[in-house]
């Protein structure tokens, strides 16, 4: 059977069984590779994207769930690499081996756009659910503000 | 790979280099690209006709282009440690480019590209800098001098009155971009040892520079192994065994053919392989396989009773010494004060972001294969003969690594011998792709090995150390190695006294002895390998023998390093900037620590609370760095942030252990790692004092584990002889 699903604004007919995670329709069948795979338990964060602009783990969400909810992917995010938390990660030199900034970064846009100036604490609880290997909590804390200031028209 | 990753046909022009077809390179030296190899084009006309533009190619690491793109390609792997920019800004500075408008392109399998000193190709032992600190400037420096002569020629005026800036060479009143003067550049005599600017020169070198690779990796463009996507491409995932050494006795596929989008299953060494047109069918199809494993042949392995084993060998095993200074038995003997203690420490996983995974294209007698490594040469030599192949034919593409941490650099070639033996299994010439669950991943073992140390020491009556004596018990990091025969002496391997040997506190009477313990249990280098063990337990024997002797561990430290004034400057620095010995915040404690590893040497202060005896917080960690210099200064900041955070995790957390042969641990729920609300605030000093130039992906991690443990003791007054914490102070 085929699912519809609107993905970065386009509706895809996805042809699999309708308990395939939204995960990897995204990356195998929508040929949007930038969704990652982490842990397929939703402990890790990597496959970040936005449902209806708030953050969801797509490893954990078969498709027939996703119904009409518009689902925006890191492809999805800026056409360009525009968005504010795009420019103040590439600022701040945030990313290391980069697997999991699809994710870090889907969650900080998700974090500013709902709370426009987040406290160091409002930043740890949005972000605590985004694992880093490399250690780039650090510059992702520092830039999560940044990415607030841009967005604030601050810059 | 070209700069589109996903180009397939860089994959095939880089498949001739595998092949050997593409010159011959010398281990340190200028590569010239045989002239009937390099394109005959003119730029002009190639433009004009929509022909690529003219290549001037002075050397394998290099391209510039009539269109004035400057390519540098690499032969290291990038795993979030910041060659992508490190290394072509040492090519850029000679060259005079801005390093933001060099592309970047990762090599494919060739000899120019070996580790100056091995005839290898790989990623590793935090050497990359280091060892291509030089030959890379060389090449920008002989390429700068070949399109100075071109414009000298051209314009009939002496070179040395031209002038070079980013990517333009003028004479006063002319210029010509390097891309206009590529085509006249290649026919100039190429200089034997061109000048290389002095470190006061350097514009970009020494300046932190933005990493060239965030663009795409804040957009989800680049591609990672697991990203890999080639026409007509299966996918597959391989039911293991389930315990270490079990084999396939028998097993029913019915059901697992029956699910939508399994394409074929097929028995391979490994396991059982299902392949899917996309990874969700593969996955599915896997978990619908019926199997029957032979037992019999698996591994019995059991944590308690590997430590009571290991516990028993370092007093009983018979040890190879790596160094036997003065007398220690003596010296003991005749101490005021003595330890005798025990240090047992994990196998740990090292948990990458991405799991293991590749895609291989066996076809026509050869094997193509795109994937995350840090070990090109040996895994092509390893896969070919796993399939019954010429090494020369298995070209491997490099693509970006989702970590590394050296697990990448398998020493069995797991992960990669499994792709191509998965794709030739199918019996179709079509690439598959070898999925990875993260179960997958920690159930392969390839684990940092696991000892059991003893620790002995010994202070006087006036408070100096006199004594130590270290053994370590355990598993080598070469054990599946081809080199292991190279490396393994007399029932021990080097890196089991890695940091211990050679550490650079100067007590008179030392020794220094380690076993090998073979296991079924796949076991090898993990983030700064024995200095990770020895880091933490040499620290920890100095903080106990300043207990012994009632000094204060920061001042015996200044002591046993006084004639070493590197080191020193970094202990002092570290101490001083975190405010060793003046007043903290109410329930915080201070630890200190310093390791040298890598030719860096770095110092922590860890601040940390205990709450019930058991509940650890970090509040800040005040690390020093000694690297030589600063190549990228941002990225040396974070590489140092990046080690101490991976060694939070290992101290806090880390820890696999086995029953009867299987992995007790599969996910980031029963192996936790961590979280960005336990991260505290971390400040880094580098000192300089005109020593070489060091590593830095891995220097950063020793002292951590090490400095927490002297913040609990100082809380607690509990030694910390067992990581992770959460089982030491459970």
């Amino acid at each position: 059977m085929t699912t519809t699903l609107n993905v970065n604004g386009a509706n895809r007919e996805i042809d699999a069984d309708p308990d395939m995670p939204l995960l990897w329709a995204v990356r195998d069948l929508c040929q949007l590779p930038g969704t990652k795979y982490g842990c397929g338990k939703a402990l890790c964060g990597a496959c970040t994207v936005h449902l209806d602009g708030q953050p969801t783990r797509s490893c954990s969400i078969p498709i027939s769930a996703v119904g009409v909810s518009k689902v925006t992917t890191i492809e999805g995010l800026s056409a360009d690499g525009s968005h504010p938390v795009q420019r103040a990660w590439i600022e701040l030199d945030v990313v290391q081996c980069g697997y999991c900034q699809s994710g870090q970064v889907m969650a900080a846009a998700a974090l500013i756009e709902s709370n426009p100036n987040p406290s160091d604490a409002d930043i740890d609880t949005a972000m605590n659910g985004n694992l880093c290997r490399c250690g780039t909590y650090p510059r992702i804390r520092a830039a999560v503000k940044r990415a607030a200031e841009l967005k604030r028209g601050a810059a | 790979m070209s700069a589109d990753p996903k180009d397939v046909n860089a994959g095939r022009r880089h498949f001739l280099i595998g092949l050997g077809v593409v010159g011959v390179g010398t281990a340190a030296g200028i590569y010239v690209m045989p002239k009937y190899l390099q394109s005959r084009e003119g730029a002009g006309a190639a433009v004009a006709a929509g022909k690529p533009p003219f290549e001037f190619k002075p050397h394998a690491y290099l391209r510039i282009a009539s269109d004035d793109t400057v390519t540098v390609i690499i032969g290291k792997s990038e795993m979030g440690q910041g060659i992508y920019t490190g290394l072509p800004m040492l090519l850029a500075e000679e060259l005079d480019i801005e390093p933001g408008r060099v592309k970047v392109e990762f090599a494919g399998i060739d000899p120019a590209f070996n580790h100056p000193f091995m005839p290898m190709q790989f990623t590793g032992g935090s050497m990359s800098t280091m060892t291509l600190y030089e030959p890379l400037r060389k090449v920008g420096a002989t390429a700068r001098q070949m399109l100075l002569a071109a414009a000298a020629a051209e314009w009939k005026v002496d070179a040395a009155q031209l002038r070079t800036e980013n990517g333009v060479v003028s004479d006063g009143s002319r210029r010509a971009t390097y891309g206009q003067l590529a085509e006249a550049a290649s026919a100039m005599p190429m200089p034997t040892s061109p000048p290389l600017k002095e470190r006061k020169d350097f514009r970009y070198i020494g300046k932190s520079q933005r990493r060239l690779d965030s663009p795409a990796k804040v957009t989800g463009k680049a591609t990672f192994g697991i990203d890999v996507s080639l026409p007509g491409m299966l996918v597959a995932a391989v039911a293991h065994a389930p315990a270490f050494g079990a084999k396939v006795k028998s097993f029913d596929d019915s059901a697992a053919r029956a699910v939508k989008g399994v394409v074929d299953v097929k028995q391979v060494p490994s396991g059982v392989a299902v392949y899917g047109e996309h990874t969700w069918a593969a996955i599915k199809g896997r978990d619908a396989l019926k199997i029957v494993w032979d037992m019999a042949p698996a591994s019995k392995l059991s944590t308690p009773q590997q430590l009571a084993a290991y516990r028993g060998l370092v007093k009983t095993g018979k040890l190879a010494r790596f160094k036997d200074q003065g007398d220690v038995d003596a010296a003991i003997k005749g101490a005021a004060k003595s330890l005798d203690v025990e240090y047992a420490m994990p196998y740990l996983a090292h948990a990458c972001m991405e799991p293991m995974n590749a895609t291989a294209l066996v076809k026509d007698g050869k094997c193509e294969m795109w994937a995350g490594t840090q070990g090109q040469s040996q895994d092509a030599q390893m896969v070919a003969a796993a399939l019954g192949l010429a090494p020369t034919a298995v070209a491997i593409n490099t693509v970006f690594l989702g970590g590394g941490f050296g697990r990448r650099a398998s020493t069995g070639s797991d992960f990669m011998i499994e792709a191509a033996q998965v794709a030739q299994a199918l019996g179709r010439a079509v690439p598959v792709k070898l999925f990875w669950s993260r179960e997958d991943d920690m159930h392969a073992g390839y684990f940092r090995p696991f000892t059991v140390n003893r620790v002995r020491g010994a202070v006087d009556a006036a408070g100096k150390v006199v004594a130590l004596h270290h053994v370590s018990v355990g598993n080598s990091v070469f054990e599946l190695s081809p080199l292991k025969p190279m490396i393994v002496k007399n029932g021990a391997d080097p890196t089991q006294m890695e940091g211990s040997a050679e550490s650079p506190y100067e007590i008179p009477n030392r020794r220094h002895e380690a076993l090998i313990v073979s296991e079924a249990v796949p076991t090898q280098f993990w983030r700064s390998v024995g200095h990770s063990h020895n880091g933490f337990i040499l620290n920890g024997a100095i903080d106990e023998l300043a207990a012994l002797a009632g000094r204060d561990t920061y001042e015996l430290r200044r002591e046993l390093l006084a004639a070493k004034p590197r080191h020193l400057a970094v202990l002092e620095k570290a101490a001083t900037a975190a405010g060793w010995g003046k007043p903290l915040p109410a329930g915080h404690f201070h630890g200190i620590a310093l390791q040298e590893s890598f030719g860096s040497i770095v110092a922590q202060v860890v601040e940390a609370s205990v709450a019930d005896g058991k509940s650890v917080k970090v509040h800040r960690v005040t690390a020093a760095v000694d690297c030589g210099f600063a190549v990228n200064p941002q990225q040396v900041e974070a590489q140092i942030q990046s080690s101490i955070i991976y060694g939070m995790s290992m101290a806090l957390y880390g820890e696999i252990t086995l029953e009867n042969g299987a992995v007790q641990q599969g996910n980031f729920d029963t192996y936790p790692v961590v979280r960005l609300e336990e991260v505290p605030q971390i400040d880094v000093h580098v000192v300089e004092n005109g020593g070489p130039l060091g590593g830095i992906g891995e220097p950063g991690l020793p002292p951590f584990a090490p400095a927490l443990a002297g913040a609990i003791f100082a809380a607690t007054g509990k030694r910390i002889r067992q990581l992770p914490l959460s089982v030491a102070l459970a």
